[in-house]
C-alpha cells in the first residue's frame, strides 16, 4: 500500500497535504438533480415509495405502474425491511419518489378526517397469495363503519371453516386501510388481532363511527 | 440474487457520483451525465449477477457517461479531430468558492490522472475499486492517483 515513490519520505507528506486539500475542497456537497421523474418516463421505476405521518403513525406507501401495492405501518427501522421485501418481491428497481404517492396520501388524509368512506386509487394486488386476495375482497365488501366476523369473511372467502386461516390472511394484509381489515372482529364482539396492533384497530374504528353521515 | 433497493444505492453513492462527474466534464454537463449515469445503473441493475461490488460498478458507468460527455463536447469544440480521450473539463466551471484553483488544476490534469484522482478523493474509493471503475489494473489506479497528486503539488508550489 506503499507510494510508488518514496525515495523522500517529506515528498509524501506532501502528498499527504495535497490529498488532505483535495478531500476539503472536493467534499463540498453539491446538489444532484432527482432521478425518479427521468427514471419512470423510461419505464425504469418499477416501486415508487413515499413515507407520511398519520393519526397512527408513519407509514410507507408504495406504488407500481399498475397502482398502489404496499401500504405499511413503520416502527423503528422497519423502512429498511419493507423496502427489501418489495425489492425481492416486486423488482429491485425501488426509488423514493413522494409526489408519485400524492394521490393514494391525499386519499388517507381525507379518510383520517373522516370525509374519506370508501378508496378509488388503482391497487397492485401481487403482494398477497390467492387466498389471500379472496380473503381481502371479502373485507372490502364491508361497509364504512361497519363490523363483520371472521367466520362471515372466511365464508365469503369460500372457506367457512377456515377463520383462523382468514384471520392470518387478515394479518398478512399488504394494503392495511384501503382494504380494510380492521372491520373485522370476532363474532363474540373480541377485537380479535390487527397487523398493526389493536390501539391502531381501535383508532380506525373510532374514526369510522365518528364520522359524519353519508354526505 | 437478493439485491438491495435501488434506493440505497443512490442514497449511499448519489452525491459522490454527482461530484465525480462535475470533476471529470465540469458543472454544466454533471447534471446530464449523472442522470444517464443512474438510468443506465437502473436499466441493468435486476440483471446483476452479485452485488459485491455495486460502488465499483457505478463508478464504471459513471466514468463510461463521462467519456460520453467529453467527446460529444469534444466534437462540438472541434469538430475536425475526434479526441483520443477526455479532454479538459472547462476550468470556469469550478463549483467551489475557495477551492477553485485546485478544482482548475484537478481539470488540467490529464485523464487517466484526474479520473483516478477523483475517484480517491471525491469517492473514498480504493484503488480495487478504482481500477474496477476505470477497468485498468489495481497497480495502474494506484500509480494514476500517485502521479496525479505529484502533479497537483508542483502546480501548488508553484
Amino acid at each position: 500500500m506503499t507510494p510508488i515513490d518514496h525515495t523522500n519520505s517529506h515528498h509524501d507528506d506532501d502528498l499527504e497535504a495535497v490529498a488532505q486539500a483535495l478531500r476539503d475542497a472536493l467534499s463540498v456537497p453539491g446538489t444532484p438533480p432527482p432521478i425518479a421523474d427521468a427514471a419512470a418516463a423510461a419505464g425504469l421505476l418499477d416501486v415508487a415509495y413515499a413515507t407520511t405521518d398519520s393519526p397512527v403513525g408513519r407509514l410507507l406507501l408504495a406504488t407500481t405502474p399498475v397502482g398502489l401495492a404496499r401500504l405499511a405501518y413503520l416502527e423503528g427501522d422497519g423502512e429498511d425491511a419493507v423496502l427489501a421485501d418489495m425489492a425481492a418481491r416486486l423488482s429491485p428497481r425501488v426509488l423514493s419518489a413522494p409526489a408519485r404517492l400524492d394521490g393514494p396520501r391525499r386519499e388517507l388524509d381525507e379518510y383520517f378526517e373522516g370525509r374519506r368512506r370508501r378508496f378509488d386509487v388503482a391497487l397492485d394486488l401481487r403482494l398477497m397469495t390467492d387466498f389471500t386476495r379472496r380473503v381481502l375482497a371479502a373485507t372490502a365488501a364491508i361497509p364504512y363503519g361497519s363490523l363483520s366476523s371472521y367466520r362471515d369473511v372466511a365464508t365469503a372467502a369460500g372457506s367457512p371453516r377456515g377463520s383462523r386461516a382468514a384471520g392470518n390472511a387478515l394479518g398478512s394484509n399488504p394494503l392495511p386501510i384501503v382494504l380494510p381489515c380492521h372491520r373485522v372482529v370476532h363474532s363474540d364482539g373480541g377485537l380479535g388481532g390487527y397487523t398493526g396492533g389493536l390501539d391502531r384497530k381501535r383508532t380506525l374504528l373510532a374514526i369510522e363511527r365518528s364520522a359524519p353521515g353519508e354526505p | 440474487m437478493r439485491l438491495p433497493p435501488f434506493q440505497t444505492l443512490l442514497d449511499a453513492h448519489g452525491r459522490d457520483v454527482h461530484r465525480f462527474l462535475v470533476a471529470l466534464v465540469g458543472s454544466v454537463d454533471a447534471d446530464d451525465a449523472y442522470q444517464e449515469t443512474w438510468l443506465a445503473a437502473l436499466r441493468g441493475y435486476p440483471e446483476l449477477r452479485q452485488a459485491a461490488n455495486l460502488k465499483g460498478w457505478l463508478f464504471t458507468i459513471a466514468h463510461r457517461k463521462a467519456i460520453d460527455h467529453a467527446r460529444a463536447r469534444g466534437r462540438r469544440a472541434t469538430p475536425v479531430a475526434e479526441p483520443a480521450d477526455l479532454p479538459q473539463a472547462p476550468v470556469a466551471d469550478a463549483p467551489v468558492a475557495g477551492g477553485d484553483d485546485l478544482w482548475a488544476a484537478v481539470a488540467a490534469l490529464p485523464d487517466k490522472q484526474r479520473t483516478a484522482v477523483a475517484l480517491r478523493f471525491i469517492a473514498d474509493s480504493a484503488y480495487a475499486e478504482i481500477a474496477v471503475a476505470m477497468e485498468t489494473s489495481e497497480e495502474a489506479a494506484r500509480r494514476n492517483v500517485h502521479e496525479g497528486l505529484k502533479r497537483l503539488r508542483k502546480e501548488a508550489v508553484r
